[in-house]
């Protein structure tokens, strides 16, 4: 909330950046953009790629609404600049589904109600991706824990936990790591 | 010749689009030119501002405008209040004075090409205050009675008190919580000449439209307001908050939409949260467990310039029987902004007062807690001298109880152990009103044998899309995927607010009503077949019907509450005094249940509210400013997936209700909530032998 920052603060960041050109790589294709440098990954995916399918649910990495994956691990969008995370390989929740094919925690989702207002729903699918590749799904215990960066205040957590279930045992036993 | 649908566990026809990213937020709308706003808010609680200094920020990258109350264009705040907009008092006015009246309140507001531009110019806006003394801290204000005041008695309670075998007395407290829904809370606001469009999170898009008229002073009509997915709310969005008048007149200085999104910080100044409220409990009984008297008071923190009320004692009123009753329900203004009303608003608060003091009166009289409760269940309601429309109390205790397997409690505190963890089972009763209010609905039946059903409603989580589709299928007599439901746009028939749980009951009613009435239509003129399919096909045009569909007097002649009864076992750390639930049960009794796959995932969220309420939640007000010192989900603990119970059930008890509303529902979104708190807190007496009766119960009280 800008009035709380102290003055000397804001004076210090009164720089004037200029605006960066950078190549994305998302769900497969290269976007070529010119952002304001302090632009977010996330509000790169959400303003100016229009992949509005990452939330924002407080811009400082304790929600997980933002989760994609980057090279394959899950990471916090709101955490990483987008001139970062040039060349980087990232899947947002658009680039789940091959097509009309559902992948299997999105099926598991929408058939155990693993969400009300799904808001928190794409952070915690791509989170659940991650949770079931990385091998943490071995029990709702483990899911529970490996899970709880992602938060849903509509508490739908005991669906989301049988989805990543249902969705580990469809995918195949991950148990490792 | 239809299908049943009503009853049936359809999963959400908006789960696909909410899976795949693909349902679109408010702020996620795209609108040519789109520039951002920031808002730049007070540092003190009271106050006159003494000087604003924009010009750093003016000349900063990308701002076209900073707003202040030297520049601002003078609104219309023309008189408006909607059913969620306090009776008595004046909305905050934004950019139209100097004066200050609570920490965080909008004083400038910048627009700029890009979102990092305009935040941080608006870190460059200097504002200087003359700080007034300010209250903050309830205790410290001077509580006053509501305008008029609210103070309830039949027979004597204080007599009745003072002559009761057995007595207790105690004061409970809630502190301040906030909503905190995952979506913070946006708004794009773009104008055409007079016309203004809003893709605004609401959980009432007509009211936004009459509240924003009202405001900028022109026809409601020329304002449209869309809000087709709403990512949670819990009431933070029944009303109309000032950051959506600022976007309006923004996009009006600037002449280019404007979009404005709150932080998660932003979140605790300025779309209300649950008052810190302090009760005070008095009960009376004989040795065999009847209530001779109770005596509820309840003070809670408002605004110095509305009164926020919510129906904290009515449930005191006829939850139990008892024939002398007092309640009275005080305010402290104070320099905050305005309360709302934030899931299971009231009854939460009061029922967490009522069923903790019940739980110490089981505990005194050392009778069982839930046969305390069935000896002084009432025949009707005392309150108001109404017979209930149906109340499946008895039935909840007894479903739950045994699903729970209550029966093995060991009553003596602390008895109980699993390893080094104190164990204790605790639980309470719930209600929650069953509310209709009038509502509007279409529906047209085209030739190839689909239909669009329609109502200006909103889903912010319940399933309203998949629930009204399930009603207008059915009634329609078509394949439930032939239908489309759509809502959240006031080009609409008009639907009420989206809270207080009357969504089913009010626009289910409707949508049944046009269906009925568009297939009977269609019917008519289809050449006597019985087969909508066939008759649309035959008529080879729409068929539209459209209904205003009111409650009756129903209302008048019934008292009509869903009612529950939640059960929990919660596991204590006698060491680190961290509790964890371990198992929880809730029996409801909600009339018609249209979804059990959506109601379920109601009521097992209003538990994990339940919990987060009980052991967690606590926006922290500094008392010196008003400053809320944990205003970000690291340090406003909510819970997360770990803290989900391992057991959570949900049982809904057979329950006809003919009287509350055509479809017999009562809704289940806010009486999830209720009850949870107290019979968590019961719990941990039972585990611990520690009464707690200031939430949240943080290890530091159990050590
Ligand atoms: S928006 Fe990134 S963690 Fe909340
Ligand atoms: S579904 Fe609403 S926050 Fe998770």
């Amino acid at each position: 909330m800008p009035g709380f920052i102290p003055e000397a603060a804001a004076q210090a960041a009164d720089a004037r950046p200029a605006p960066l050109d950078l190549v994305l790589r998302v769900n497969g294709t290269e976007h070529r953009l010119t952002l304001d440098p302090r632009t977010t990954l996330l509000d790169a995916l959400r303003e100016h790629l229009h992949l509005t399918g990452s939330k924002k649910g407080c811009g400082l990495g304790q929600c997980g609404a933002c989760t994609v994956r980057m090279d394959g691990k899950g990471v916090k969008s709101c955490l990483s600049l987008a001139a970062l995370v040039e060349g980087r390989e990232i899947t947002t929740i658009e680039g789940l589904a091959q097509g009309d094919q559902l992948h299997p925690l999105q099926a598991a989702f929408i058939e155990r109600d693993a969400f009300q207002c799904g808001y928190c729903t794409s952070g915690q699918i791509m989170a659940g991706v991650a949770c079931i590749a990385e091998g943490h799904a071995g029990s709702p215990q483990e899911i529970r824990d490996w899970m709880s960066g992602n938060l849903c205040r509509c508490g739908a957590y005991d669906h989301i936990v049988a989805a990543i279930q249902d969705a580990a045992g469809a995918t195949g036993p991950a148990r490792g790591g | 010749m239809t299908t049943a649908l009503i009853g049936q566990p359809i999963s959400r026809v908006d789960g696909r689009r909410k899976v795949t990213g693909a349902a679109t937020y408010v702020a996620e709308f795209q609108a040519p030119g789109l520039v951002h706003g920031a808002i730049v808010r007070s540092t003190v609680a009271n106050g006159r501002i003494a000087s604003i200094d924009s010009s750093a920020a003016q000349q900063a990258p990308g701002v076209i405008a900073v707003l202040t109350h030297q520049n601002a264009p003078k609104l219309a705040y023309r008189a408006h209040k909607g059913a969620p907009d306090p009776g008595i008092g004046e909305r905050l006015h934004v950019l139209q004075a100097d004066r200050v009246s609570h920490q965080g309140q909008p004083v400038a507001l910048v627009i700029a090409e890009g979102l990092e531009q305009a935040v941080h110019a608006a870190m460059l806006v200097r504002v200087t205050y003359a700080p007034e003394a300010a209250i903050t801290d309830i205790a410290r204000a001077e509580p006053v009675p509501l305008t008029p005041p609210s103070e309830t008695r039949r027979g004597d309670p204080d007599g009745a008190l003072a002559a009761a075998e057995v007595k207790l007395g105690q004061t409970y407290v809630i502190p301040r919580e906030n909503h905190n829904p995952i979506e913070m809370h946006a708004t794009i606001a773009s104008w055409d000449g007079d016309s203004l469009t809003l893709w605004d999170k609401t959980q009432w898009v007509h009211n936004v439209a009459d509240e924003i008229a009202a405001v900028f002073g022109i026809p409601a009509r020329n304002v449209r307001v869309i809000s087709p997915f709403v990512g949670g709310a819990f009431g933070s969005a029944l009303r109309t908050w000032p950051h959506v008048t600022l976007a309006a007149l923004g996009a009006r200085v600037a002449g280019r939409p404007v979009k404005i999104m709150l932080s998660r910080r932003e979140m605790y100044y300025g779309t209300g949260f649950r008052p810190h409220t302090v009760q005070r409990v008095a009960l009376g009984a004989s040795r065999d467990g009847r209530l001779g008297a109770i005596l509820h008071n309840g003070d809670q923190e408002t605004s110095t310039y509305e009164e926020f009320t919510e129906a904290l004692l009515n449930a005191t009123g006829f939850l139990h029987s008892c024939p002398n009753v007092n309640t009275r329900h005080r305010l402290a203004p104070m320099n905050v902004h305005t309360p709302t009303y934030m899931r299971g608003p009231g009854e939460a608060s009061g029922i967490f007062a009522i069923e903790s003091a019940m739980d110490e009166l089981a505990v005194a009289l050392n009778i069982d807690p839930v046969e305390l409760r069935l000896r002084n269940e009432p025949e009707q309601d005392e309150f108001r001298q109404l017979p209930f429309s149906s109340r499946s109390t008895r039935e909840c205790y007894q479903a739950a109880a045994e699903r729970f397997g209550w029966s093995r409690r060991n009553s003596e505190p602390r008895s109980m152990r699993d390893g080094r963890q104190l164990i204790g089972w605790g639980m309470a009763t719930a209600t929650y009103g069953a509310g209709r209010a009038p509502a509007s609905a279409m529906a047209r039946l085209l030739p190839d044998g689909t239909a669009e059903v329609a109502s200006a409603a909103s889903d912010m989580g319940p399933g309203t899309w998949t629930s009204m589709t399930q009603v207008a299928a059915e009634t329609l007599g078509l394949p439930i995927e032939r239908v489309r439901f759509t809502l959240g746009d006031t080009r609409l028939p008009r639907a009420p607010v989206h809270g207080g749980s009357i969504t089913m009951a009010s626009v289910g009613s409707a949508v049944q009503a046009a269906c009925r009435k568009a297939r009977e239509d269609a019917l008519a003129r289809g050449g006597g077949t019985n087969d909508v399919t066939e008759a649309m096909r035959r008529i080879g045009q729409p068929v539209e019907a459209s209904v205003d569909s009111t409650p009756g007097d129903e209302s008048q002649r019934f008292s009509m509450h869903a009612f529950g009864a939640v059960f929990v076992e919660v596991a204590v750390d006698p060491d680190l005094g961290e509790t964890r639930v371990r198992r929880i049960v809730g029996a409801y009794g909600a009339g018609r249940i249209v979804n059990p796959k959506l109601a379920r995932s109601q009521c097992v969220g209003g538990m994990i509210g339940g919990i987060g309420m009980a052991l967690m939640e606590h926006s922290v007000v500094d008392g010196r400013n008003g400053r809320v010192s944990n205003a970000n989900f690291a340090e406003y603990a909510v819970p997360v997936h770990a803290d989900a119970p391992p057991v959570m059930d949900v049982i809904f008890v057979e329950e006809h209700d003919p009287h509350v509303n055509p479809l017999g529902v009562k809704g289940v979104g806010e009486i999830a909530m209720v009850g949870v708190a107290p019979a968590i807190t019961n719990a941990i007496f039972h585990a611990t032998g520690k009464r707690i009766r200031e939430l949240p119960v943080t290890p530091d009280k159990l050590l």
